[in-house]
């Protein structure tokens, strides 16, 4: 079941003196939904056009079920699917022809064509606009003729960058059912870049976080978080009544607590574990009520945010600490906890 | 082998099924349609010219009357050879200048490379498809001139007068190709289409209009003739570098070729001095010698247009394809 279909070997591409993409040790397994996440300019789109071959790497390898992304991009072409950020059609020509046209460039038979046509946009919901032609449709409809496109050659990988750029909510929704669809249904490999990390983690079964061109971090998405947790930097926001100093004493006599740091009518609360039980207590039987507690830095939506907010800034930074690519995730934790004091600070 | 013919096949089905779309694109086209009733206009309007003063023409010469109909040009109208060779270009450069940016604009380009095709497969396509629709509009231009010349001043053409209008027509669609190559090539390097329209617009203006002038300018420069005595040695010198400076413009070649091709009478296109004419007869120059007069005119073109679509298809296989 565990069958890599995806691999790279230190992929690497350089333009002049920018590094797009750094040493890339990716392993994608079969049939499942791959979420490369990170902010723009990581690199996601140049690792996707080097998967698909449109992109020489300075050096490095990949591989899709064995083929060279590099040299056998024909063959390559032909099992993937590729559906590009801002995917636009022949505006003169209708859906319907759109989907023709692809089919003829894959080689498949006119009845084929046909039929397979009819059944992707029905499964896409797209029947009803199949005969506009496509410079009348919205970016929505053209997300999903964009998806049955793609679906056109059958593909066993479909490579999605930034699908859900500019979609509406419930576009959203249909959009993402379908790619849970794509890959428990039919057992294709989804590989979705995006920046949008909410919405892509909710159908991501793991999830890589890509920034200045390296994967800091890759896996399911709560273990990516239980690790970031159990590397000791726990961040509590904790408001009580009443507020006094005497507070702060008790709570930085608490077993595991490294810092409080009052900041307005918040307290925050370095730890190194998680004392949320303990405090709990504590606050009680001292006759405080708890108005606001908060873990911050366990839920990926507080490092996603951290990261992407800081990654433009911090790019040497990131870059020097996560050469040592995802195993290391202790530097990814300790960096995590300089961006959080640095937050809480200010 | 199996896999090599199945390979080899796929990319033949998607360069045909480009090929297709492209010229289904062009003939269906506004802007296409626009550009043909204009060229259609103006060749009429040639022709009405021509059969006003084709009378006049015959009194001097009445030989290979028929091929007149395509060189005479009354006082106010220029003849028909001469408007395509200054509007043909407008055709080429109508169906490049965005063929690739256009796509690429259209966020089209990257999802045509991700279909299993040559990526050559793309600009030959587009190139193959232009030159068809090229010769089409060439061709039917060309015969609806023949057509309505014959039906309005009865005249037939004789065997040899169609052959020389079939090679002037062939002369044509390869000269468009020419600007059709360099559209594609300033639609490769160009982000927008609409600098890729002006850049080409520039170069056909240049060719058109400037050449000739620069290559007086060099030439004067070069062996003066302003007094009497620079005159006595230089004005053939001159003559010859003012030629041949103008033959690297694809105007100035292709209307050489074109009226040696239609017009019979001319026996010789570089200088000929007097001595050289002495004794010659006049007369008429066979169908084979006026070919072999142009024919490196024709390579020459030929060359041209193969060149700019071998830079446009190196330029674009190199190009990286990105969306934005």
């Amino acid at each position: 079941m565990d069958r890599t279909i995806i691999r790279t070997e230190k992929l690497t591409k350089i333009y002049g003196t920018k590094t797009a993409v750094k040493q890339l040790d990716l392993s994608i397994r079969d049939g499942e939904i791959f979420g490369l996440l990170g902010p723009n300019g990581a690199g996601k789109t140049t690792t996707i056009l080097m998967l698909l071959g449109l992109t020489e790497p300075t050096y490095g390898n990949a591989f899709i079920k064995d083929l060279n992304c590099t040299r056998n991009s024909l063959a390559i072409k032909r099992i993937v699917g590729y559906l590009p950020d801002n995917v636009g059609f022949y505006p003169d020509m209708t859906g319907r022809e759109n989907l023709y046209f692809t089919g003829r460039l894959n080689g498949l038979e006119e009845k084929l064509i046909h039929e397979r046509a009819e059944m992707l946009l029905a499964r896409v919901g797209m029947t009803h606009a199949a005969d506009q032609k496509t410079g009348t449709y919205s970016k929505g409809m053209k997300q999903r003729l964009g998806i049955a496109d793609v679906l056109m050659k059958d593909p066993q990988v479909i490579i999605m960058d930034e699908p859900t750029l500019g979609i509406d909510p419930e576009g959203m929704r249909q959009l993402l059912a379908l790619m849970q669809d794509l890959s428990k249904q039919d057992g294709r490999t989804l590989l979705i870049s995006s920046h949008q990390l909410y919405q892509i983690q909710q159908v991501c079964d793991r999830v890589g976080i890509f920034v200045g061109g390296s994967l800091i971090a890759c896996g399911e998405i709560g273990e990516l978080g239980r690790q970031v947790q159990s590397q000791n930097h726990y961040l509590l926001e904790l408001s009580v009544s009443p507020q006094d100093e005497n507070i702060l004493g008790a709570v930085r006599h608490m077993p595991g607590v490294e810092e409080v740091t009052p900041d307005g009518d918040m307290i925050m609360i370095q730890s190194s574990q998680d004392i949320r039980p303990s405090i709990t207590a504590t606050l009680g039987a001292g006759g405080y009520t708890i108005l606001h507690m908060h873990q911050r830095g366990g839920d990926l939506d507080e490092i996603y945010r951290l990261y992407f907010e800081k990654a433009g800034e911090n790019s040497d930074e990131s870059s020097s600490g996560s050469t040592k690519t995802h195993k290391t995730i202790s530097g990814f934790g300790s960096k995590i906890r300089k961006k959080l004091r640095r937050q809480s600070r200010a | 082998m199996a896999v090599k013919s199945e390979r080899s096949s796929a990319g033949r089905a998607g360069l045909k099924a480009l090929y297709h779309k492209e010229l289904a694109d062009h003939l269906s086209s506004r802007r296409f349609f626009i550009i043909l009733l204009l060229i259609y206009i103006t060749s009429f309007a040639s022709l009405y010219g021509a059969m006003s003063g084709i009378s006049e023409a015959a009194q001097s010469d009445s030989h290979y009357l028929f091929l007149k109909l395509y060189t005479t040009s009354s006082n106010s109208i220029p003849s028909f050879a001469s408007f395509i060779a200054l509007l043909g270009p407008f055709i080429g450069m109508t169906l490049g200048f965005d063929a690739i940016n256009g796509e690429r604009m259209g966020g089209t380009l990257n999802r045509l490379v991700a279909q299993p095709i040559y990526r050559d497969a793309i600009i030959i396509g587009k190139f193959l498809a232009g030159s068809t629709v090229i010769a089409i509009t060439v061709f039917s231009m060309g015969i609806a001139v023949g057509a309505l010349g014959m039906l309005g001043t009865g005249l037939v053409p004789q065997l040899e007068e169609v052959l020389r209008i079939v090679i002037f027509l062939m002369f044509t669609c390869i000269y468009i190709s020419f600007w059709l190559g360099v559209s594609i090539l300033f639609s490769v390097i160009c982000r927008h289409s609409a600098t890729s329209a002006m850049s080409v617009i520039a170069l056909w203006i240049f060719f058109s209009i400037f050449m000739s002038l620069i290559a007086s300018i060099i030439a004067n420069a070069v062996f003066p003739i302003s007094t009497d005595v620079e005159a006595l040695f230089n004005s053939y010198n001159n003559y010859t570098w003012e030629l041949n400076l103008n033959r690297l413009s694809p105007y100035y070649l292709y209307s050489e070729a074109v009226s040696t091709i239609l017009s019979p009478t001319v026996r010789s296109i570089n200088v000929v001095t007097v001595s050289q004419l002495e004794g010659a007869v006049s007369g008429y120059l066979s169908l084979g010698q006026s070919l072999l007069l142009v024919w490196p005119h024709l390579t020459g073109l030929a060359a041209l247009m193969l060149a700019s679509f071998a830079i446009s298809y190196v330029g674009f296989m190199r190009q990286e394809i990105r969306s934005s």
